[in-house]
Formats: C-alpha cells, sequence, structure tokens
C-alpha cells in the first residue's frame, strides 16, 4: 500500500507540473501529427498500398512520439537539481521509477488516442469496429513495453553529456521485440484475421513487459544511485 | 618509479605462443587439410571463420554480463574493465560474422542478405553492443561510466533471447525464401570446425589480456596526467 501511495504522488507531481506548463504534451502531439503528414507525403495516401503500411506508420509515429517524451522525463528533473529530492524521498527506488513510468505511459496513451483517430481520418482508412478490443490491448501492451525499457535507459542516459542523441540508440534495438510484435499483432487484428494469428504476438508482448517490469526492481537502484 | 607494466608476464607469453600456434595449426587444416564441400565448393571454407567468429563474439557478450554482475555486487572496477574488453572484443567479431555472412550468402544463396531470424538477431546484437560502447563513451566519470554500462550490459543480455523469439516467429508466418537447414558435415569438416573454435577461444583470451592491459595503461596514464597537474 506504501508504493502505491508513493507511485500516485510522483504521477501527481509529473502530471501537475505538466498540466501546468504542457510544454511536454503539446510538443509530443504537434510532433506526433507533423510525422502522420510527412508519412501523407511519403506514401501517396490514395494508393492501395497505404493498407499494407498502415500499421507500421502508426507505431512509427507513437514510438517517435514517445521517445521525445521520455527524453525529457529524468532530464527535467535536473533543474534546480530536482533529482536529489526526488531520491531523497524515504521510498524504495523502484517507486520513483514505476512513478515515472505511470507518467510517461499516461503521456503517450493520450498521444495515441489522439493521432489514431487523425490517422484514420486523413488515410481514409476505416478501423473495423469489432477490431478495437483487440487493438486496445495491443496498443496497451506495445506502449507499456516500450515505455518500461524507455524510462529505466532515461533515467540512465539523462546522466550522460549528450542524453537526447543517447537514448534513442540505447533504446532502439533493445526495443525491436517490441515494435516487432506490436507491428504484426496490430496488422493482423486489422486484416480481420483469425485471433491464433496474433495471439502469439500477444503473448511475445507480454512476456517483454513482464521481465521489463521485474527488472527494474534489481537494476534501477544502481541507475538512481547519486 | 614503478615498474612499468607492459612486460609482458608468462601467462602473457604462453597464452601468445598458445594463440599463434593454434591459429596456425587450425588455418592449415581449413586450407590444407580438409576437403571442400562437394556443392558449394571453395567458399564454404568460410563456415570456419565464421562459425567461430559467432561463438566468440556471443561468449564475449556472455562474459560482459557475468562481470557487469560480478561488477554491481563488488563495484570493483577490475570487473569493469574486464567487461569493457570483452565488448569491445565482441562487437569486433559480430562484426566479422556480419562481414562474412553475406560473402558466403552471396555464394550459396545468391542473396547477400536476407531477413532470416539469425542474421537479424546477429545484426540487432551488434546494435546492442554498439550501444554498450555508445554509453561508455558518453560519460567522463570512471564509476558512473562503470555503473551504466554494467547495467546496461545486463539488460541487453537478458533482452537477446527475446529478440530471437520475436525474430524466429516473424520469419515463420512470412514465407521463408531461404532453407535454413544446415548441410550434412563430413567428420573432417566437423574435426576442423572444433579446432577453429578452439583456435578462436584462445585468440579470444589472449585478446581481452591485451585489452585489459590497455585499460589499465589508460588508467595509469590518466593518473600521471593528473599527477603531473596538466590534465586535459
Amino acid at each position: 500500500m506504501h508504493m502505491l501511495t508513493g507511485i500516485r504522488a510522483i504521477v501527481q507531481k509529473d502530471l501537475a507540473a505538466e498540466f501546468r506548463t504542457r510544454e511536454l504534451l503539446s510538443s509530443m502531439l504537434v510532433f506526433a501529427v507533423l510525422t502522420i503528414i510527412v508519412f501523407v507525403f511519403a506514401f501517396d495516401p490514395t494508393k492501395a498500398v497505404i493498407r499494407q503500411v498502415f500499421p507500421g506508420m502508426v507505431w512509427v509515429c507513437f514510438i517517435f512520439a514517445a521517445v521525445l517524451g521520455l527524453n525529457r522525463s529524468f532530464v527535467s528533473e535536473k533543474t534546480n537539481d530536482c533529482i536529489t529530492g526526488l531520491i531523497l524521498c524515504p521510498v524504495d527506488r523502484s517507486v520513483i521509477y514505476f512513478g515515472k513510468l505511470t507518467a510517461n505511459f499516461i503521456y503517450v496513451t493520450i498521444v495515441e488516442i489522439v493521432t489514431l483517430p487523425l490517422f484514420a481520418v486523413l488515410f481514409n482508412y476505416k478501423i473495423p469496429l469489432q477490431a478495437v478490443p483487440a487493438l486496445v490491448l495491443v496498443i496497451f501492451l506495445g506502449t507499456l513495453g516500450f515505455t518500461a525499457v524507455g524510462t529505466f535507459l532515461a533515467a540512465l542516459s539523462s546522466n550522460a553529456r549528450s542524453s537526447e542523441v543517447l537514448l534513442p540508440v540505447i533504446l532502439f534495438p533493445v526495443t525491436v521485440p517490441v515494435v516487432l510484435g506490436a507491428v504484426q499483432a496490430t496488422a493482423a487484428i486489422l486484416s480481420g484475421a483469425l485471433t491464433a494469428e496474433w495471439v502469439s504476438w500477444v503473448k511475445i508482448l507480454g512476456a517483454f513487459d513482464a521481465v521489463f517490469l521485474v527488472v527494474p526492481f534489481v537494476l534501477f537502484e544502481y541507475v538512481l544511485d547519486m | 618509479m614503478k615498474e612499468p607494466v607492459n612486460t609482458p608476464s608468462l601467462t602473457d607469453r604462453v597464452l601468445g605462443w598458445g594463440t599463434f600456434l593454434a591459429v596456425t595449426v587450425a588455418l592449415y587444416l581449413v586450407f590444407m587439410w580438409v576437403p571442400n564441400e562437394k556443392i558449394q565448393g571453395p567458399v564454404s571454407k568460410i563456415i570456419y571463420f565464421h562459425i567461430a567468429s559467432a561463438w566468440l563474439a556471443f561468449f564475449a557478450f556472455f562474459v560482459v554480463m557475468v562481470c557487469s554482475i560480478i561488477y554491481l555486487k563488488t563495484k570493483d572496477l577490475k570487473w569493469d574493465i574486464i567487461s569493457y574488453a570483452s565488448a569491445e572484443i565482441g562487437v569486433l567479431f559480430t562484426t566479422i560474422v556480419l562481414v562474412t555472412g553475406p560473402i558466403w550468402g552471396r555464394a550459396s544463396w545468391n542473396a547477400w542478405w536476407t531477413w532470416d531470424h539469425r542474421l537479424t538477431t546477429t545484426l540487432i546484437l551488434w546494435f546492442i553492443y554498439i550501444a554498450y560502447l555508445m554509453i561508455r563513451s558518453s560519460f567522463n566519470e570512471e564509476e558512473k561510466k562503470a555503473r551504466f554500462s554494467a547495467v546496461f550490459g545486463i539488460i541487453g543480455f537478458i533482452d537477446v533471447p527475446i529478440v530471437w523469439m520475436s525474430i524466429r516467429w516473424w520469419r515463420t508466418i512470412h514465407p521463408n525464401i531461404v532453407s535454413s537447414g544446415g548441410f550434412a558435415m563430413d567428420p573432417s569438416m566437423v574435426q576442423t570446425l572444433l579446432v577453429s573454435l578452439g583456435a578462436f577461444t584462445l585468440l579470444y583470451f589472449y585478446l581481452l589480456r591485451k585489452g585489459i592491459l590497455i585499460q589499465k595503461m589508460r588508467s595509469e596514464f590518466e593518473l600521471l596526467k593528473q599527477e603531473l597537474g596538466t590534465g586535459r
């Protein structure tokens, strides 16, 4: 119970700071929409090929926007040395991790909720209504996996000289299974494939999420050590 | 005045000559003794280097993970130096795998590259450890560099089986153009491969010791610079 209170406090702090300045969420949203525009120019939205590359475009957009947010997650705590205050909190280090993870997850989810309908509208792509529950599940698992590793590595890279450049380079290779699983599952679901065809991808996403939610319990204390 | 560190110890000398001998024997076996593979011809000899390099790279990354765990437990920089040297060797030999693979692939599959699960996993592995080396170069303080790279060394190694699984599943859904079945090997080929693996393992330990020595010299050099007060 103590852990949950700690997590909630950190999430509230992050969200309160964010909704006062709105600097992170607004740039993530604008960036995500710009990505869609770039895709519209890169792939002619009237061509049939859109149906095949649509899941990939959606996830590229989500992931790029997520990296933008993750980059700021711990770097913003460097101002006035807030990170020291956070570390001095009388809670386990993993509480800080899960608090930050939840905040990041909320940001990315907001971006996804806004951009996915925009994708469908701008590419004139009809998302079948019965596919929505499965789609929500895959987006949830994919986002969780990506932000779980992302939050961890963002904390690690925030100490580096050029953390904005370092994070994507160390994050993308590690999250290959998430990207692959999320894109493949989304493609199968959107094309109306049988459940058996995408359920293995959900399993891989679930396994990845489980592993990278447990690892920080052991390793996060080394990342935040002063 | 301290004893200079660059005089090779007995272990180094034995290891150096042992490696030289083993590599010579392996080269003789590969180029003079073992018969060519029937269908592929001389190009098939590349497997003795390709497979041995892959083995060496995986072994090196395993050492990185083990030494990273020991470093986080003991905070002894000695282990950090070993994992750094091992990661460098691992990246070097993964590069060799990625270069020799396409050469062989071009000859036997008629394609430089296919997104086969082994090739793709090796490529991702290469990127993960490039990231490891980049983390090392982005920190100045020894302690931070060691701690963060150790954490990433563990994460990277945990990630590899998941990458492997997901990519294999991806390739089984899509039709595989190239059948990934190996070819039956003649006993002489197996023997040559084993000698080659042994020689590469010795080479790994030789390079590892050299890498550790270079690291020690580097940190000694840094210390001397600080003592002289002409740092930077």
